[in-house]
């Protein structure tokens, strides 16, 4: 391991890449081998999981295209039903970026590590960026989600064909390990109380909006849900005088 | 053009793009917050919520195997894990261990 002072670039991206070996990382490449089988089971070909996997880096939206190629959608349709699932992308880029950037980042810096923000990187490093000094939290980012990134495609590119059939009793504990591991590590990194209650909020809500709006019930559970919390956290704080 | 290339440009478009533009727009907001603003509250207030109904869909609208095990019993499933996770004092290892426990019971169970 390089020392922090004399190549601190190179330790704090390997201090990330530490993460790979990480429950949720774990957790993501097995959900990528169940990807895997999905893509070959719809018919598709290994080169179109491949890019799929590098190119959109968001399991929802892959398996969206997935059911949307093989049901002969045409590509507006495709693009709408995609387009609905990925708009979460934006808060999440939005409260990610704040937290990792130093006042000298430049733009094109967030833009090329924001591709490798999907919901597993963007919990663990909601979690982990502040024991990282700030002017390496982009290294350290970059060190975690690039290999995490490639390695899930290697495991796409390889288990295609490998895994013609992925043991389903093991794609559903999967399946249901990825939100479980999800909803303690959201509370242990949630920063104070409204964040706590925003969450717990989302919870509630966005499974009572889906037989109202299923395609959209998680961007109004969080745009209404974080809303409502934010304003009722600021009205306490301004009868207490502090806003 | 070949129906190879046409489908990858479809996934270009249809996937590549429509995910990524969220990510761009993402970053530019982002980039213009401050991390102590008032507009960063409600930012992670959002994103918050959001993801905790990403989580909430996950659960309760699963695909596959897991969609035969009866909801209650899945949301009662990750529900004794959190406990279990909040009262061993957040040791995360615990508290998946116990809902996975559960719910490879639950699958045996249904299968």
């Amino acid at each position: 391991m390089p020392s922090p002072d004399t190549s601190p670039g190179l330790y704090w991206f390997l201090k990330g890449s530490r993460g790979i070996f990480s429950l949720p990382a774990m957790i993501l490449m097995g959900s990528c081998a169940g990807f895997a089988a999905l893509t070959l089971q719809s018919g598709l070909t290994r080169g179109e999981a491949v890019f799929m996997t590098i190119g959109i880096w968001a399991l929802p939206a892959q398996i969206i295209l997935t059911g949307a190629m093989h049901a002969g959608l045409n590509i507006f349709a495709a693009f709408v039903a995609v387009t609905f699932s990925s708009i979460r992308f934006m808060p999440m880029l939005a409260a990610f970026v704040p937290e990792m950037r130093t006042d000298k980042t430049p733009l094109w810096k967030l833009i090329l590590l924001g591709h490798f923000v999907a919901i597993t990187s963007w919990v663990f490093s909601m979690q982990h960026a502040r024991h990282v000094p700030r002017e390496w939290r982009l290294t350290w980012f970059a060190g975690f989600a690039v290999p995490l990134t490639l390695a899930n495609t290697i495991i796409v590119a390889v288990g295609y064909g490998v895994l013609s059939s992925f043991p389903p009793a093991l794609s559903a504990v999967l399946a249901f390990m990825t939100p479980v591991y999800f909803m303690q590590s959201m509370w242990g990194s949630a920063r104070g109380m409204v964040t706590r209650i925003a969450f717990l909020v989302g919870l509630v809500v966005g499974p009572a909006l889906t037989p109202v709006a299923p395609q959209l019930d998680i961007f109004y559970a969080g745009i209404g849900g974080g809303t409502a919390v934010y304003l009722i956290d600021r009205w306490r704080r301004s009868r207490r005088g502090t806003v | 053009m070949s129906p190879e290339l046409w489908s990858y440009i479809f996934i270009a478009i249809a996937g590549v793009f429509a995910t990524e533009i969220w990510r761009w727009l993402g970053v530019l907001v982002g980039n213009r917050l401050s991390e102590d603003s008032e507009a960063m509250i409600w930012v992670r207030c959002v994103a918050t919520a959001l993801i905790a109904a990403v989580i909430a869909k996950l659960i309760l609208n699963p695909t596959g195997v897991l969609a035969e095990v009866p909801a209650l019993i899945r949301a009662g499933a990750a529900l004794s894990g959190f406990a279990v996770y909040i009262l061993s004092g957040q040791r995360i290892l615990a508290g998946v261990a116990v809902a996975v426990l559960l719910i490879s019971a639950a699958l045996a169970y249904t299968a």
